[in-house]
């Protein structure tokens, strides 16, 4: 209407409050979790909300959602080779010989550790 | 621009923000976003060197990770987690009174905005001292004046048997060593290269820090000129790219936040 000139979407002004709400939520559950023992689970839940977070943060406040997709292509390029990346050298890191270094790392000279 | 034969910064468009290059303000604008996009991407792949050496880290040595996280203070990161969130808000909601034109209300939640970023920097600035004063830092400045929980000081990368029970040293030397190890790690000693942790975490929360004063300053800058009325409903490009970025910054913190603080 006003903008004239440029074409872009306004996001409401609920859509923006009921995001920050989310937001704030999502950060006390994931506060509360981490005192809740699930195992190697708690990582994938903490990891979970705060991609949920993320994805909130990214869609509305950053109008991803709104926004000509190739933006989303070149910031969901950039999260999948940081993946790469992190994974790749996971993957590396487990075939060093632990025992090289006696103690220096614990918990790769057992199989079952995996907490 | 100033290369142009019409004078001043008129173009031949008639639009003082369109630059001569551009056919429409609208094709301007969508230029200037995939260019913050494409430095966003850069910023994250940054930080995925950092997140990586964590992850490489944290699964080789979840010992040291498990007993050096109790040293940072829950609360005050999640007090720190929902300033940034704020600040987002006000930032988004800069943005749309920009692009509505409401001059009061786009300085007055770009200044919110500010001080919810001091008020994060503060928060960190007491965390920081914190561990400075009790010797928390990375590598051979590693110091601690106590232990988190229990009153034992031991010297850093001390021989691995704990000075509780000398005959447990014999027992781990034959078999089941790494669960044992682990178990006297997190409940009785602290496990060797706890430095490497905050190592960690200073470079993660001083990347953080910085990226929050490069922020603010940007901010700083938009704010400066909405006061001056620079920004109409027809050009607010540079709140929206500044806005991009202070939205990166938040997501950033909402990854580093479980990542260092909430480990089980």
């Amino acid at each position: 209407m006003e903008s004239e000139h440029t074409h872009t979407h306004i996001v409401k002004l609920r859509v923006l409050l009921a995001v920050w709400g989310a937001l704030l939520v999502l950060t006390y559950f994931t506060v509360a979790a981490t005192y809740v023992d699930l195992g190697s689970l708690n990582l994938w839940v903490a990891m979970g909300v705060a991609t949920l977070k993320g994805s909130l943060v990214a869609l509305y406040f950053m109008h991803l959602r709104y926004d000509r997709p190739f933006n989303a292509i070149v910031f969901v390029t950039a999260l999948v080779f940081v993946m790469l990346f992190v994974s790749l050298a996971l993957l590396d890191t487990v075939h060093y010989k632990p025992e090289m270094i006696p103690g220096y790392a614990p918990a790769l000279e057992s199989p079952q550790v995996g907490e | 621009m100033s290369a142009g034969k019409s004078s001043g910064t008129e173009g031949s468009h008639g639009d003082p923000h369109l630059a001569h290059h551009f056919d429409t303000p609208t094709q301007q604008f969508e230029s200037g976003r995939l260019g913050m996009w494409i430095f966003l991407a850069t910023e994250i792949l940054l930080f995925g060197g950092l997140f990586c050496a964590y992850a490489v880290y944290r699964s080789n040595h979840p010992d040291i990770f498990i007993y050096a996280h109790r040293y940072l203070d829950v609360p005050l990161g999640a007090l720190n987690t929902a300033i940034l969130i704020c600040s987002s808000l006000t930032m988004a909601w800069a943005v749309r009174c920009a692009q509505l034109g409401k001059q009061r209300g786009l300085v007055i939640l770009l200044a919110l905005t500010l001080v919810c970023a001091f008020g994060f920097l503060g928060v960190k600035a007491i965390e920081y001292q914190h561990k400075w004063k009790h010797g928390l830092l990375w590598g051979e400045r590693f110091a601690p004046a106590g232990e988190p929980e229990h009153g034992e000081s031991q010297k850093e990368n001390a021989a691995p048997a704990p000075n509780a029970s000398p005959s447990h040293s014999a027992a781990e030397a034959v078999a089941d060593k790494a669960a044992s190890l682990l178990a006297t790690a997190t409940k009785r000693k602290r496990p060797s290269n706890v430095h490497i942790f905050f190592g960690i975490y200073f470079l993660m929360t001083g990347l953080h820090a910085l990226h929050v004063i490069a922020g603010m300053t940007v901010i700083g800058w938009v704010l400066a000129r909405s006061l001056r009325g620079h920004f109409t409903g027809g050009y607010f490009t540079p709140v929206d790219l500044v806005g991009l970025y202070w939205h990166l910054v938040d997501l950033i913190w909402i990854y580093l936040f479980p990542l260092l603080y909430l480990i089980h």
